[in-house]
């Protein structure tokens, strides 16, 4: 999209990690946006008007059309909005498929059991929840070597698709020892994706948009305690 | 095995991995048939995988896998966005939209269809009482949201065969087969009537039609590998 008048709204919610993904990449490409924050207990006319389908963060409308599910919105925000610095995406169609195949690993054995583990009631869940991400934590290493090739980013030299998609649960990596006494990303386990969260941390982007680590511990653990008490209630 | 070792004419050769009755790996032919791209086909026993596929889907171990000049793209519906990308050429059909928006729009509801509707289908077929009737339910609103979808078009992307269409295709040939099967009928007289008239269109498209396994066939393997399919849902579904 070539100037003119680019009105870029994204509706989202504080802690989510999609929609810190869709931050990231705004921000990265230097983008101006108004955010509109949900109370996901109380959701807008907006909200539901533009994501009829899952009523859910984050929705990017552009122009009034709204783009909905966060590694969508991250494509479309790499494919239409022209901004500054490298594509996220390779240009290379092999290296472009490496990219998409490692972020929906990431997708769905990650992030999926990450997020059950905050809902589930027992410990003994949460415990089967947490080695399901750990041994895709081990995968994922491997996986950041294929990527990087030997460079800082999962995108090479440059912050790339695979590094936003990852990159938006970065507070919740470093909260993890806290809320759960594991470390997720453990430089004696996985030394590669260790110094990867270290280096995404110093970006300018990450800077400005990640939350802040002991605001997600508080609500990691109250997440927890609330669910489970859930449970003992039955 | 760098493609730059191939002398400039000849194409790096094309390869894929598949298993029979696979309905992602269907969705991966018909992508080559619409680019018009030559390829060998390597036919798994997934009981007993081969060094090929292990090789080359290390993290998965499934199909299907496409080898192009040696290099391996996994995961179906990332293997048509490579092959819509990478084989392209003037006369070819584009499989994702050009307009970006439109492209996300593809996306969506093909992400829609395997997290909505698909997954829980299968869920819903190998288990039984209250987990059932919840994933039937599940797949039966999402269903509707399909069907609702669809709205009149041809197919889902408007009048020719695209992305959503292949990401579907489980939906037009491959249901009624799991619903015999299983013994379970999720689908009544007359529900749907835009999904079931999308079936039609997409099982009779000259290029789809010669990638659909036989029903028969198909019927036998699923019945053979019911009780595998129960016991590895029963696990999944206890870690819900």
């Amino acid at each position: 999209m070539a100037g003119g008048n680019v009105e870029l709204k994204l509706v989202g919610q504080w802690a989510s990690a999609f929609v810190t993904r869709v931050k990231l990449a705004l921000h990265l490409k230097g983008l101006s946006y108004e955010i509109i924050e949900e109370d996901l207990r109380n959701k807008s006319e907006l909200l539901l008007s533009s994501n009829p389908v899952h009523k859910a963060v984050p929705v990017l409308i552009h122009n009034g059309k709204p783009i909905c599910e966060s590694q969508i919105i991250v494509q479309y925000i790499d494919e239409t909005l022209v901004g500054v610095g490298p594509s996220l995406l390779p240009a290379d169609p092999y290296e472009r498929a490496v990219a998409r195949f490692w972020a929906a690993y990431i997708e769905d054995k990650l992030v999926a059991p990450w997020d059950r583990v905050f809902r589930v009631k027992t410990d003994e869940e949460r415990g089967e929840e947490m080695k399901q991400m750990l041994a895709a934590v081990d995968v994922l290493e491997g996986g950041f070597k294929e990527c990087s090739n030997g460079k800082c980013f999962f995108g090479g030299d440059c912050v790339g698709y695979v590094d936003v998609i990852l990159g938006g649960a970065v507070s919740y990596a470093k909260a993890n020892e806290a809320i759960f006494g594991a470390k997720l990303f453990d430089a004696a386990k996985t030394p590669l994706l260790a110094a990867w969260m270290e280096r995404f941390c110093e970006l300018d982007a990450a800077k400005a948009v990640l939350q802040d680590v002991d605001t997600v511990v508080k609500h990691g653990k109250f997440l927890v305690a609330k669910n489970s008490a859930r449970a003992s209630n039955n | 095995m760098s493609s730059s070792q191939q002398p400039a004419q000849a194409p790096a050769p094309v390869r894929l991995i598949t298993a029979f009755g696979s309905p992602f790996a269907h969705r991966v032919e018909v992508a080559l048939a619409l680019k018009g791209v030559p390829y060998e086909l390597v036919v798994e026993d997934l009981a007993s995988k081969s060094e090929l596929l292990l090789a080359h889907n290390p993290v998965h171990r499934s199909v299907p896998v496409l080898l192009h000049g040696g290099r391996a793209v996994c995961e179906s519906l990332v293997i048509v966005e490579y092959v819509d990308e990478a084989f392209h050429h003037g006369a070819a059909p584009r499989i994702l939209p050009t307009d970006p928006y439109d492209r996300a729009t593809a996306r969506f509801w093909a992400q829609f269809i395997a997290d909505k509707c698909l997954k829980p289908l299968w869920l819903s077929m190998w288990t039984d009482g209250e987990a059932q009737a919840r994933f039937a339910r599940e797949t039966k609103e999402s269903l509707a949201v399909l069907d609702a979808q669809l709205d009149g078009k041809r197919f889902f992307g408007g009048d020719a065969l695209g992305f959503v269409d292949l990401a579907a295709c489980t939906l037009a040939h491959w249901l009624d087969v799991l619903e015999e099967v299983a013994g379970k009928r999720l689908v009544g007289d007359g529900e749907y009537p835009a999904l079931r008239r999308w079936a039609k269109e997409y099982t009779s498209d000259e290029t789809v039609r010669r990638f659909l396994p036989d029903r028969d066939e198909l019927v036998a393997f699923f019945a053979a590998n019911k009780e595998r399919y129960t016991s590895m849902v029963r696990a999944a579904v206890q870690r819900q």
